[in-house]
C-alpha cells in the first residue's frame, strides 16, 4: 500500500431530496493504482464520481487530495486539482477531429489565433506516451473513429493535462472483445506511469484484469474496498448484489437486502470496511 | 510517431495524403463517405448557368448581367453569413430578414428624417441589430424557448416595428452619396485589380506560411502542389471574375461609362473573411463548432454554452443589419417589405444550399456565398427568361428541399459509413 492515498473520501453523503444516494461513504484511490469502483444499478456509482468530480456537492463529509483537505465546489476545482473523468457517453464531438477534441475548452493559442502546430504535437506526443497506434491521422474526424477508438482519445484527452487522477465511467461497455483488450491495456498503463486510475465496470472480468483493489457500493454505503487479489470474482458479486460475502460487507442485520443471495454465511458479523 | 503507425482496427480509413494523387483521392472517399460540403452547390452553379448561358445567351452572359448578379444577391449573402453561425448550433433565426427590415428602417429614419451623417445611420443600424440578437439569444438561452418560436414571435413583431418605424406604408428614400453608393457604385478598375492582388498574395502568403510552418515542425502537411494549386485556383477565378466586371457595360458610354467591381463585392469579401477566421482559427469559433455537434461534451469541457449560443443570435442579427443597409442602398428607400417577402427563406435557402447544415456542427462562411450566388442565379436567370414570380418560388423552393436533402442523406451516409 502506498504511503499516502492520492484521494481519500470520509463520510461522505449525498442527498436528492428525501432519497439518499450515498451514506457515510469512505473512499481511498492511490497513485499507480487501478481501483475498481463496482456496484449495480442505483447503487450510488455515478453519484459518488459526480461528486468526486464536482458536478454535485456533498452533503455531508470530508475530502482529502494527496492528504490536505480540499473543497470540490464545481468541475473547474476538480481540474485543478488534476481531477479527469471520461464519462460513459464519451462526451466527444462527432464533427471535430482528435485534435480538437483533445485540446477542447483549453485551445494553444498565440495571440487570439488557434496554435493548431503546437495543439497537434501536443496530441501526438500524449498518444505516443500511451503507445497508442490504433489512430492514423490527427486530423480526422472522431466521427470516423471505432468505439475502441474513440475511447482511447477520450482516455488520452484525460491524461493531456497533467492529470494525478483519471476517473473511467465504464469505459468498455459498448466495445468488442478486442478493443476491450486494448482499452484495458491503456488503463492499465495509466496506472503503470503513476497515475491514479478510478475504473467504473459492470464487467468482472475486466474488473479483475486491470484492477489493484475493487471498492463495492450496495444501496449508497461502501460495503468493502480490498485488494484484488484478497477476494474472488464470486465474492465480489455477492458484495455486489447482496452488500455481504464472507467476512466482508455489512453486518448481518434484519434480513433486508439478503433475498435471493443463500450463499450468504449466517455468522459474518464482522462488520463493515468503512 | 502514433501518426505514421499501422491502424490494427476500425474503419477503412483515409491516410493522410502524401501525394496529389492520394489527396484526391481522400476528397474523393470524403465525398463517398457523405461529407459533401459545397459540391452540391458548385455542380448547381455549374449547371445552372450553364443552361441560362445556352437559353439566354446575350443577357446572362453578358458583363452587366454579371455585375447584377452580385448586387442583386448581396443582402440574401449577407444575412445568410450570419445565418450560418446560428444554423452552425442546429438553431435557425426566423426573424432575420425582418431585422434586417427593421435596423434599414433605423438607417433611414436616422440619415434622412433626423439627418445625421450616413456612418452614424450604419452604426445605428448595426447597434439596433446587436440589441435585436441579444434579445433573442437572451430568450433562447436563459429562458430555454426554442430559437424557432422566439424568432417566428420575432418575425411577427419586427415586420410590425418596420411599418411603425416608416409610418404605416410610405417610404424613406435613402439619399446619402456614400449609402447609395454601397450597393450602385463600382471601384475604379484600377483599385479592382490592386484588390485581386492583394487578396491573392495574402491568401498565397497565409497558406505557405502555414506549410512551411507545418513542415519545420514535421507534422504530416499537404503537398505543396496542392497548396500552389489552391492559391492558382483562387487567382484565376478571382482575375477572370475582375477582368468581366472591369469591361465596360454600359449601353451608351458616351452618356455614362458603368465599369469596374462593385463596391458590395469587397464588403462581402471582407466580412467573408473575417468570419472565417473567426470560426477557424479562433477558439470562439471552435466552441461554435463543439457546442454545435456535442452540447453536453462542450459543456463537460468547461465551455460556457449559453454565451456560445447568445452570441450566435448577436452576430446573425448584426449580419442582418449589413444585410439590410446593403438592401436600403439598392433600393435607395426603406418600405414596409425591405427585409420581407422572401428575403429569409433565400438567406436560409442560400446557407444550406451551400452545404450548411440545419442539423448543426456542420457549415462554413462561405457555403453562405456560394449558396447566395445559386439562389441569385436562378432568380436572375429565371427573370431573364420570362418566368413570373410564382415559378421562381417554386424553383427557388425545390432548390431548397434538394440542397436540405441533400443535407440529410449526406448525414444519413457519414452514420452509416462513420462505424461507432
Amino acid at each position: 500500500m502506498s504511503a499516502t492515498p492520492l484521494l481519500e473520501l470520509r463520510g461522505i453523503d449525498k442527498s436528492f431530496g428525501p432519497v439518499q444516494v450515498l451514506r457515510d461513504v469512505a473512499f481511498t484511490v492511490h497513485p499507480g493504482e487501478v481501483t475498481a469502483l463496482v456496484g449495480d444499478n442505483g447503487a450510488g456509482k455515478s453519484t459518488l464520481v459526480k461528486c468526486i468530480s464536482g458536478i454535485h456537492p456533498t452533503d455531508a463529509g470530508e475530502v482529502l487530495f494527496n492528504g490536505e483537505p480540499v473543497h470540490i465546489g464545481n468541475p473547474r476545482d476538480a481540474a485543478a486539482l488534476g481531477i479527469e473523468v471520461v464519462y460513459q457517453d464519451l462526451a466527444l464531438c462527432d464533427n471535430l477531429d482528435i485534435v480538437q477534441n483533445m485540446f477542447l475548452g483549453r485551445e494553444k493559442r498565440s495571440g487570439i489565433v488557434l496554435d493548431e502546430p503546437t495543439m497537434e504535437q501536443l496530441a501526438a506526443e500524449t498518444l505516443a506516451g500511451l503507445s497508442i497506434r490504433t489512430v492514423t491521422s490527427l486530423r480526422q474526424h472522431v466521427s470516423s473513429l471505432s468505439g475502441g477508438q474513440r475511447q482511447t482519445v477520450a482516455i488520452a484527452k484525460a491524461v493531456l493535462w497533467n492529470s494525478r487522477l483519471v476517473i473511467l465511467d465504464e469505459p468498455t461497455a459498448a466495445l468488442g472483445v478486442a478493443q476491450t483488450a486494448q482499452v484495458l491495456e491503456l488503463v492499465r498503463r495509466l496506472a503503470d506511469n503513476g497515475l491514479a486510475v478510478v475504473l467504473i465496470s459492470h464487467n468482472m472480468n475486466d474488473v479483475f484484469a486491470v484492477s489493484d483493489r475493487i471498492a463495492a457500493l450496495y444501496l449508497g454505503q461502501m460495503v468493502a474496498q480490498v485488494k484484488t487479489t484478497d477476494i474472488t470474482h464470486a465474492q465480489v458479486v455477492e458484495l455486489i448484489t447482496a452488500g455481504r460475502s464472507g467476512g466482508l460487507g455489512l453486518a448481518t442485520d434484519a434480513g433486508t437486502g439478503g433475498n435471493g443471495n443463500g450463499a450468504q454465511p449466517a455468522d459474518s458479523t464482522s462488520g463493515g470496511h468503512r | 510517431m502514433t501518426t505514421t503507425a499501422v491502424r490494427k482496427d476500425g474503419p477503412a480509413a483515409v491516410t493522410p495524403p502524401p501525394t496529389v494523387g492520394g489527396h484526391v483521392r481522400t476528397y474523393l472517399s470524403r465525398v463517398r463517405g457523405g461529407d459533401v460540403g459545397a459540391l452540391p452547390a458548385v455542380l448547381g452553379l455549374l449547371v445552372l448557368c450553364t443552361v441560362f448561358a445556352v437559353m439566354r445567351p446575350s443577357s446572362f452572359l453578358s458583363a452587366g448581367n454579371f455585375a447584377n448578379l452580385f448586387t442583386q444577391g448581396a443582402a440574401v449573402t449577407l444575412i445568410a453569413m450570419g445565418l450560418v453561425f446560428v444554423l452552425l448550433l442546429g438553431e435557425i433565426d426566423l426573424s432575420a430578414g425582418f431585422a434586417s427590415g427593421v435596423c434599414a428602417a433605423v438607417l433611414a429614419n436616422v440619415v434622412t428624417v433626423l439627418g445625421y451623417p450616413w456612418w452614424v445611420a450604419v452604426l445605428a443600424a448595426v447597434a439596433t441589430g446587436l440589441v435585436i440578437g441579444t434579445g433573442l439569444g437572451l430568450l433562447v438561452a436563459k429562458i430555454g424557448i426554442p430559437s424557432f418560436v422566439v424568432t417566428l414571435a420575432g418575425f411577427l413583431a419586427f415586420q410590425g416595428i418596420v411599418l411603425l418605424l416608416v409610418k404605416e406604408g410610405t417610404n424613406i428614400s435613402v439619399r446619402d452619396e456614400v449609402l447609395v453608393a454601397i450597393a450602385n457604385r463600382n471601384l475604379a478598375p484600377t483599385l479592382g485589380w490592386a484588390l485581386t492582388v492583394l487578396a491573392v498574395v495574402g491568401y498565397a502568403a497565409v497558406q505557405l506560411l502555414r506549410h512551411r510552418n507545418r513542415v519545420a515542425l514535421g507534422l504530416i502537411t499537404d503537398p505543396i502542389a496542392v497548396v500552389a494549386l489552391r492559391i492558382a485556383g483562387l487567382a484565376i477565378i478571382l482575375g477572370t471574375a475582375v477582368y468581366v466586371l472591369n469591361l465596360e457595360r454600359s449601353r451608351n458610354v458616351l452618356i455614362v461609362s458603368l465599369k469596374g467591381v462593385p463596391i458590395v463585392v469587397p464588403v462581402i469579401a471582407v466580412l467573408l473573411i473575417v468570419w472565417t477566421f473567426v470560426l477557424q482559427r479562433t477558439s470562439y469559433g471552435r466552441h461554435i463548432y463543439a457546442v454545435g455537434g456535442n452540447r453536453e461534451a462542450a459543456r463537460r469541457a468547461g465551455i460556457n454554452v449559453d454565451r456560445i449560443r447568445i452570441s450566435v443570435f448577436v452576430i446573425c442579427s448584426s449580419m442582418a443589419a449589413v444585410g439590410g443597409i446593403v438592401a436600403a442602398s439598392r433600393a435607395n428607400s426603406v418600405d414596409p417589405n425591405t427585409g420581407g417577402s422572401n428575403v429569409l427563406l433565400y438567406a436560409v435557402g442560400a446557407a444550406v444550399i451551400g452545404g450548411t447544415s440545419l442539423f448543426g456542427g456542420k457549415g462554413r462562411v462561405l457555403d453562405a456565398v456560394l449558396g447566395g450566388a445559386v439562389v441569385a442565379v436562378i432568380e436572375n436567370g429565371m427573370g431573364l427568361m420570362g418566368y413570373s414570380a410564382g415559378v421562381k418560388y417554386v424553383v427557388t423552393g425545390v432548390v431548397l428541399l434538394l440542397a436540405a436533402s441533400v443535407d440529410a442523406l449526406s448525414r444519413r451516409r457519414a452514420a452509416a459509413t462513420g462505424t461507432r
